[in-house]
């Protein structure tokens, strides 16, 4: 596994060292693309049909699977909640996997949720995030899909702590953990095909969708309050919610809602706006 | 000049209690006015057989009656487009929120007529009384199990009352997932370029409703 893992990364290393892109976040973006291509390829042909019959089968298995698999997570989510400072998530996640690993048969029930015990989710690139270290680039990786250079770093220290990587004999694990990907799959199937009428470019939607949800989860749904550029402010419109706007209205508001103190989100602009001398960027104050 | 000034505050006081007075007794609180919509588009959505089926016809129309009234689209369209929307014409403008707002209402339609057994949790919102612009935090809990979905809005307040203009789903921001579409579509083909492929979009999304419609 180290020896391919490593010849994995040297040859993306190599093919990604000579791709472009306009979006700063996105340098690699012509290499994304492709693995993007190919990762659609790759579900339509197998994941999804898997998926789709997956699931059919009675709920209280595919909820059953569920939480077998999201146990085994729970016991590595503790230590990441131990590591990123966050004592009480921790404990409760060390209560979580200790009850539902005897009282909820092995995994199979989850009696945690039930108890209180909320369900998170941390792996160590979330750790890393926390611990400061920035996303990096965006890339996309062959079959696991969306990632950062952060979150690709902290792969094999989540493999490790992952405990069905450890499952013996070869052949249960690699079952185990084909089943785990239909399960997963499975529950986003609806999600999935809302995002392919919803997106006009689905790799940019995806992506642009990942990195928000990304940083969000790093600070656990609360992250730093961002702004808008070229911020309107509240249109006038009528009862039918059409816009009812003049152009000469349009730059008052525009004009008069700067020196305005109102609070207003703010954000760090990360895609490189500075060019632009048209630009009204509002000022967040809270 | 002390006699203007004390007249001043008065005024001040008097114009300021006016103002405080009718808006109290006639604004709904944002984050009550959120569970109310989001309490009754789920109890439609849960009871009505049609929609269920997957009827889109009767989810648009429930959403058109519930949630649009609600929602600051030019805004939102406004705060996608970025910097190209003050390149735009007003005509380009309304065009492009229309367009805009279907394709929303298309694709989200989609996701109530899924709504089985879900269940909303209202986190507390940090606001002052004063703010004009708030964000409302909730979330949806599975029957299924699993993580919560997150779900939170972002209101503004307008003389009738408060609209959403942005919404959040699992983290991320609609408005800034859109940019990047946005910005792609107009760097091909201009404005009217963004607006032909959103209408094209729509048209398609429009066949396929209406073939569910005869179909239940």
């Amino acid at each position: 596994m180290g020896s391919a893992l490593r010849i994995l990364m040297l040859a993306a290393a190599v093919t990604l060292a000579g791709c472009a892109s306009t979006n700063p976040r996105d340098p690699f973006e012509q290499f994304n693309r492709a693995m993007f291509r190919f990762n659609d390829a790759v579900d339509q042909a197998a994941v999804k049909p898997a998926a789709e019959v997956y699931s059919t089968l009675p709920t209280f298995v595919q909820i059953g699977v569920g939480n077998f698999f999201g146990n085994l997570e729970d016991g590595w989510t503790a230590v990441n909640n131990l590591l990123q400072g966050k004592l009480a998530d921790g404990m409760s996640d060390v209560m979580r996997f200790t009850f539902n690993s005897t009282f909820g048969l092995g995994g199979l029930l989850d009696i945690g949720t039930e108890a209180g015990l909320p369900k998170h989710r941390e792996d160590f690139g979330q750790t890393l995030g926390k611990w400061g270290v920035k996303p990096g680039p965006y890339i996309v990786l062959p079959i696991l899909g969306s990632s950062t250079l952060r979150d690709v770093v902290a792969i094999p220290v989540d493999a490790q702590g992952d405990l069905w990587y450890n499952a013996y004999p070869v052949r249960v694990r690699n079952f185990g953990a084909a089943v785990r990907v239909i399960d997963q799959r499975a529950i986003v199937l609806d999600a999935s095909n809302l995002v392919e009428e919803a997106a006009l470019d689905r790799y940019q939607f995806v992506r642009d969708g990942y990195l928000q949800r990304r940083q969000s989860k790093v600070y656990d749904g609360d992250p730093p309050e961002t702004s808008y550029e070229f911020d309107i402010g509240p249109s006038s419109m009528d009862e039918s919610g059409v816009a009812e706007q003049s152009p000469v209205k349009g730059e008052q508001k525009a004009t008069s809602a700067e020196p305005d103190p109102k609070p207003v989100v703010k954000v760090e602009q990360g895609a490189g706006s500075g060019a632009d001398a048209g630009g009204v960027a509002k000022e967040v104050k809270q | 000049m002390n006699v203007f000034k004390k007249l001043f505050a008065i005024a001040g006081f008097a114009v300021t209690g006016l103002a405080f007075a009718p808006a109290a007794l006639a604004q709904e609180a944002p984050d009550a006015l959120v569970k109310r919509i989001s309490q009754e588009v789920l109890d439609a959505a849960k009871s009505d057989k049609d929609i269920q089926g997957g009827n889109q016809k009767k989810v648009l129309e429930l959403v058109e009656a519930k949630i649009l009234p609600h929602v600051d689209f030019q805004r939102m369209t406004a705060l996608a487009a970025g910097r190209f929307w003050r390149e735009a014409s007003p005509e380009q403008q309304k065009q492009l929120t229309n367009e805009f707002r279907t394709l929303l209402v298309f694709t989200y339609s989609g996701a109530i007529s899924q709504v089985r057994d879900q269940k909303l949790e209202f986190k507390p919102m940090r606001a002052e009384p004063s703010d004009t612009e708030v964000e409302v935090r909730s979330q949806v809990v599975q029957p299924r199990g699993g993580d919560p979905i997150q779900l939170n809005y972002r209101l503004e307040k307008v003389p009738t009352g408060w609209k959403i203009y942005d919404v959040n789903v699992l983290g991320a921001w609609l408005v800034e997932t859109y940019k990047g579409n946005f910005a792609a579509e107009i760097s091909k083909g201009g404005i009217d370029g963004l607006i032909k492929t959103l209408s094209d979009r729509n048209k398609k999304l429009a066949a396929s409703a209406a073939r569910t419609a005869k179909a239940s």
